[in-house]
């Protein structure tokens, strides 16, 4: 296989192994490390790569438990890095203020959530996979994957109404 | 008509039970401007949704091509062979020194080869020893220079 063979497989689920990385790690760094140590691990086996049914979930997968074991890990424990990932906003318009805003309450929220619960609003809302997919990635059954994302839509949408409504009622 | 089934996909959506058709419709219903104020929580949510996805990845990707050095492996064997010529060579000196020692069955013969071989070592330590005959000639000079000694003797008994 190719170089160029190789970045056209993987070129169409990297973003989402980056968001997925993303949503686990936090912060923008430790995401790339993340997602360049999951392409460099396919690379690696890329003779393998034909006999996986699917490369995008089996990546996924490899994404999970990589960002899993990051966050085990004794680096992730002995320092905590406030992970602040700095942005230039070229227009601070009164309203663009306030979408942003309100987003990052968003992400606060999800935040708080548990690991799996994240994980399948990620793969779920965000990267709009099947359900059946969502269960092969994270190796859960239907049911539970279903009551996961109940569950945390319904913690987002409760903490979402209490921040909308602070002051108000 | 249109709000009542937003509200029943929403219902449906927090039990987890929605597909993903009637999600994208969720998604374009709160993506719009014209939201009813009750269900106007739910607006960043789907924005923010939206907005995550846009979110990619932008550094290189690099990849690092395994080339198998040659050369390591040309002086690998390279020392192999050199090793393995020097593991016949001696074996084979060995072998040979082993089969051939040189050893006279005949005891006649034997002792014809030993007074042979005496003979010739006694002759040319003979041929040595006849240049040990100036060393004689060594001898008488050192006498001599005994008489020198003598002289001193005499001298310190003059000078006492």
């Amino acid at each position: 296989m190719t170089q160029s063979e190789f970045l056209n497989i993987v070129t169409p689920f990297k973003d989402k192994v980056y968001r997925l990385a993303k949503r686990l790690l936090v912060s923008n760094e430790e995401a790339e490390d993340a997602t360049q140590e999951v392409l460099l691990k396919l690379w690696a086996n890329k003779k393998k790569i034909e006999a996986y049914k699917n490369v995008e979930a089996f990546s996924m997968t490899m994404t999970k438990n990589l960002c899993f074991d990051k966050l085990k890990s004794k680096q992730a424990q002995n320092i905590k890095i406030v992970h602040s990932n700095y942005e230039d906003k070229k227009t601070s318009l009164q309203k663009q203020v306030e979408t942003t805003d309100s987003l990052d309450w968003v992400n606060k929220i999800i935040e708080t959530l548990p690991e799996q619960q994240r994980l399948v609003i990620q793969l779920r809302d965000i990267e709009q996979y099947d359900l059946d997919e969502i269960c092969k990635m994270l190796d859960m059954k239907n049911t539970t994957v279903r009551v996961a994302l109940s569950r945390a839509r319904k913690t987002i949408r409760e903490q979402l109404t209490n921040t909308h409504n602070y002051g108000i009622k | 008509m249109v709000l009542n089934n937003i509200e029943q996909l929403i219902e449906k959506y927090e039990n987890g039970e929605t597909t993903l058709q009637e999600e994208q419709r969720l998604k374009d219903y709160f993506l719009q401007d014209n939201i009813a104020p009750h269900l106007e929580v739910y607006k960043p949510l789907f924005a923010y949704y939206k907005a995550n996805k846009q979110e990619t990845y932008t550094k290189a990707i690099t990849l690092k091509t395994k080339h198998t050095n040659v050369y390591k492996w040309l002086t690998v064997a390279a020392v192999a062979i050199l090793m393995l010529g020097f593991y016949f060579k001696s074996t084979q000196n060995i072998m040979s020194a082993d089969n051939d020692l040189g050893t006279i069955q005949d005891p006649q013969l034997a002792y014809k080869e030993v007074v042979k071989s005496l003979e010739l070592i006694s002759k040319s330590m003979n041929k040595g020893k006849a240049t040990m005959g100036y060393l004689e000639t060594y001898n008488k000079g050192l006498s001599t220079v005994g008489y020198i000694s003598e002289l001193e003797h005499s001298s310190n008994i003059i000078f006492k």
